[in-house]
């Protein structure tokens, strides 16, 4: 999407807003909320020089809540003709009919609505030709192919780029406009050692909101191929008690864990093994983890959360201490809180390193198993029972042995949390949500 | 008399647009040179209601519809869609599809003309399943579930509960003339509980569904079984005790559990992996990949199953796939294009989230069928191993071979017998040589309820899975406690 259909975009957008408001008024609603988005974009797949797709992506949809007095509607759309949004209108404030009442819904509180909506630099568009498209992912795949003559195969060189407008608005007039563009290269490529039959697949990507900050297709693809090649033979090892050193890629999930358990939904539905901890110690003295919404081009930058609730930059844990709970208005309510501004997740979470190098975390971990890939979803979130099928490499004497396939990391996740060693500096700067490697010790990997 | 769902979809789709076969006819002008090239014509009507606290708390609907252009040209293919069905989107959608012809060399040029459309044996009723039940009916059915899951046990806490309902009208127009529609219901049902006795939470969840109206849920006392059942689960869970760690037997029980053929097998067998040769299982057609007795198909041709279809998202009429014969691998899952490529044909498993994006092979309902034991025979022939009844989820590496699912109800298995119940744990295991440990197959073929969701490349679309009681010498359990 060019600067010229975010222009136009921009004033549709905000036009089709006032109409949906006015409509739900028409329709009975006492309030409204509502999201609108419209996005376009082009993707290009190559496998083996081949053009396995080039795709055009071109979205737009509306996303309406309404309530009349305590009782709520929702309905969405992906068509904005203005019949469609008449029916959609309609269609929420009969749904809002025959809801129950509920005491916390509603929109949140007016004072909290943000005034503050200055340029976060979210939005640079790329105008990527479908030609270029072909050429960067082609050379992406080729470093890859080109790398080890163990490489037998491509998974397939990607690139992409997406930009759109997204605008939130509600009846006490709050407008929320956000540009933003996103682009990504990826190479996934597969490799087989001689006179063997396993293969191995692993991948490697880059991601930015501006494309000249994306890494290049020959390093994409190298990484790619590098990883891959770290795969092969890999092997089970003896079910035993180990520490587990987490890459940074994979640490992010023990973040997304902790998030989701201190999210105020599983509060107040009390589905989380971490019920009523606000003010308790549930990570070890060295564990800080910060919001900060207004990071300049971050992934999850925003001055206001989907409630149209102003953000702003907080401390979720200090020296181990949990400080608050992530909270949109409605779960805030439920649980006799102030909203966080965290309606529609969380905006830039760092946690803070210990100092320490990746080799450095290897040497402090000695023996173990560092996880470099982790499958399937194997997590209770009521109890904190945690098993994940992983991938990776055992370590001995703080050097990296052989790579380890085909077992299962075990543990609690509220004993994980407290048994941290330490956070490296290693960050991966790929996401909202920014750690190095994290070493937990006294986990159970299972294997033959 | 009713109209036929062509008649139906036409004027859903097409009319309203002012659309007709020689308007397709100019928009398949521009995709000359295509192997293969279509446009999906797709309106979703969807709707959910939500119970939470005693309360209904929210319901949604949602409209959605769009037509999507797609042209191969050999290996390649170019796409583009729009959520404007008119003439002029059309044009510009099949122009940017099109692109990709720039590359291609092969292809002809022939003119395009509708051809009669097929005649097929409906597998479910087209009726709206929106307009199936009052608001106030479906209000009334979780309201039902939140009783009776509190009736079950003081301990219940918390009800959650859904429903939730789609109608969707597609139609398929290809570059050979072949104009297919289809008209497909869906509902779902959801209860979760939260259950608390002794400080101790834990929650479980249950459901079903089908092609079909919500009414399902009003017969056979369906949501008392489920809301039971929801409760019995997490009441079950509530005292388990730490899952075993390491190699072990592993008795899975029927239905559900067969999410291991869906994961193990069912992805490393589809179409595009082993065209492209990045499947541990490919060129192995004809190899021993299972032990003897064992026999897989993929079965899109169930009446009012959730993974069935009449046709496919590329037309093609859905198929019984054996995929394993007796331990044999007999063939792979197939869509237009890789059949095309692998000089096969489709086996109609080309599949596709929405107009939105493009096909691929995908699973429709896949089973195991029965073999000839006792499911408690097979129990009581296990000294030491665990029985896994309930499962959530899996993931596979398809090239690797390697692949989980995660056990939501188990059991020790000791001395024959089913004794403590066991926290939840992941199974790890490798997809091309864990049906080559199947010791024994049950007689008691089973198929899941009805709420089983695939995720592949991004996109989602309703399965099903299935099996008989399963005896498995030897699967990674991924539990906390060391075995002694």
């Amino acid at each position: 999407m060019n600067t010229e259909e975010l222009q136009k975009a921009d004033v549709e957008l905000r036009e089709l807003a006032e109409t949906v408001l006015k409509f739900s008024k028409k329709y009975g609603a006492s309030d409204a909320e509502l999201s609108l988005n419209r996005g376009s974009g082009l993707s290009v797949e190559i496998h083996q020089e081949n053009v396995d797709k080039l795709e055009y992506h071109r979205d737009q949809g509306l996303s309406l809540t309404v309530y009349m007095g305590q009782h709520q509607g929702s309905a969405t759309t992906g068509d904005l003709s203005a019949q469609a949004i008449e029916d959609t209108v309609k269609a929420a404030c009969n749904i809002a009919k025959f809801t129950g009442e509920d005491k916390y819904t509603g929109l949140a509180d007016a004072d909290l609505m943000a005034t503050e909506k200055g340029d976060l630099d979210l939005y640079h568009p790329w105008n990527l030709s479908a030609e270029d498209a072909i050429q960067i992912a082609t050379a992406c795949e080729q470093a890859a192919l080109n790398y080890d003559e163990r490489i037998i195969n491509s998974d397939g060189a990607s690139i992409s780029t997406y930009s759109g407008l997204s605008v939130i608005a509600n009846s006490y007039g709050f407008t929320g406009v956000t540009p933003s563009s996103r682009h990504n290269l990826s190479c996934s490529v597969i490799a087989q050692a001689p006179n063997t039959t396993a293969m191995q697949r692993d991948y490697w990507y880059t991601t930015s909101r501006q494309h000249e900050a994306l890494e290049s297709a020959i390093s994409v693809g190298k990484k790619s191929a590098e990883l891959t090649l770290g795969r092969l033979k890999g092997r089970q090892i003896s079910t035993r008690k180990s520490s587990v050193l987490y890459s940074p890629e994979m640490a992010r999930s023990i973040i997304s864990h902790f998030t989701s358990a201190i999210s105020g939904g599983s509060q107040y539905r009390k589905t989380t093994y971490l019920l009523g901890s606000k003010g308790e110690k549930v990570f070890p003295d060295f564990i800080h983890l910060h919001e900060q919404p207004h990071l300049i081009s971050g992934f999850g930058s925003s001055y206001f959360d989907r409630d149209g609730v102003a953000t702003s930059d907080r401390d979720i844990v200090i020296e181990g201490v949990l400080q608050n709970y992530i909270m949109g208005s409605y779960s805030a309510r439920q649980l006799g809180l102030q909203s966080t501004a965290n309606s529609g997740g969380t905006h830039n979470l760092t946690l803070d390193s210990t100092g320490q190098t990746f080799d450095e975390l290897l040497k402090i971990m000695g023996t173990g198993l560092l996880v470099t890939e982790l499958i399937g979803s194997g997590i209770n979130g009521v109890t904190g029972d945690y098993s994940r099928g992983a991938a990776g490499f055992w370590v001995e004497n703080g050097e990296i042995q052989f790579p380890v396939e085909e077992v299962t990391i075990a543990g609690s996740l509220k004993e994980m949390f407290q048994n941290i060693v330490a956070v490296g500096n290693d960050v991966d700067p790929r996401s909202a949500t920014q750690t190095g490697s994290i070493l937990i010790e006294g986990m159970m990997v299972a294997g033959e | 008399m009713n109209a036929s769902p062509f008649q139906q979809v036409e004027q859903q789709l097409l009319e309203p647009a002012g659309l007709n076969t020689s308007d397709i006819e100019k928009i398949f002008f521009h995709l000359k040179g295509a192997d293969l090239a279509d446009l999906y014509f797709q309106s979703n009507r969807f709707e959910s209601w939500g119970l939470e606290d005693g309360i209904i708390k929210n319901g949604t609907y949602s409209i959605e519809q769009g037509v999507g252009v797609r042209m191969v040209v050999g290996e390649q293919t170019g796409f583009a869609y729009s959520d404007e069905i008119s003439f002029d989107a059309l044009i510009a959608s099949a122009k940017a599809a099109a692109g990709i012809g720039k590359a291609g060399q092969t292809g002809r040029v022939q003119a395009w003309q509708a051809k009669d459309t097929q005649k097929i044996k409906a597998l479910y009723q087209m009726d709206n399943p929106l307009a199936s039940m009052t608001e106030d009916e479906k209000i009334a059915l979780l309201n039902l579930a939140d009783k009776e899951a509190r009736a079950a046990s003081p301990y219940v806490q918390q009800v959650i509960a859904n429903i939730a309902g789609v109608h969707e009208h597609i139609l398929i127009a290809d570059n050979e003339g072949n104009l297919n529609a289809d008209i497909r219901p869906l509902v779902r049902m959801n209860i979760t509980v939260v259950v608390e006795k002794d400080g101790k939470r834990e929650s479980a969840g249950t459901g079903g569904g089908g092609r079909f109206g919500f009414d399902y849920f009003t017969q056979a006392d369906r949501v008392r079984e489920y809301a039971q059942e929801a409760v019995r689960l997490a009441l079950v869970n509530l005292d388990a005790v730490a899952a075993p760690a390491g190699s072990q037997t592993v008795v899975l029980g029927s239905g559900w559990p067969g999410v291991l053929l869906h994961e193990a097998i069912g992805h490393g067998l589809e179409g595009d992996f082993n065209r492209k040769g990045t499947s541990a299982f490919s060129g192995r057609v004809g190899e021993k990949v299972a032990s003897n007795g064992v026999t897989v198909v993929d079965d899109g041709t169930l009446e009012n199953r959730r993974g069935s279809l009449n046709i496919d998202d590329e037309g093609t009429p859905t198929n019984c796939t054996t995929l394993i014969e007796d331990g044999v691998l007999k063939g792979y899952m197939q869509d237009k294009l890789n059949a095309k490529l692998m000089g096969e044909q489709s086996t109609g498993n080309g599949r596709r989230e929405s107009y939105a994006h493009l096909p691929m092979p995908r699973m429709t309902n896949t089973y195991m069928l029965a073999g000839k034991e006792d499911p408690q025979e097979i129990i009581a022939s296990v000294t030491n191993g665990l029985y896994a009844v309930n499962f959530g989820g899996g993931q596979v590496d398809i090239t690797s071979g390697k692949f989980v699912f995660s056990a939501s109800e188990a059991y020790l298995i000791e001395n024959g017998k089913v004794t403590r119940p066991v926290k939840g744990a992941t199974l790890i295991g490798n997809g091309p040589d864990v049906l080559t440990k199947v010791s024994m197959i049950g007689n008691d073929l089973a198929l899941d309820k009805g709420v089983g969701v695939c995720g592949k490349a991004g996109q989602s679309v309703p399965v099903g899975v299935g099996q008989p009681t399963l005896k498995i010498d030897g699967l990674t359990v991924g539990g906390t406690e060391l075995q002694s």
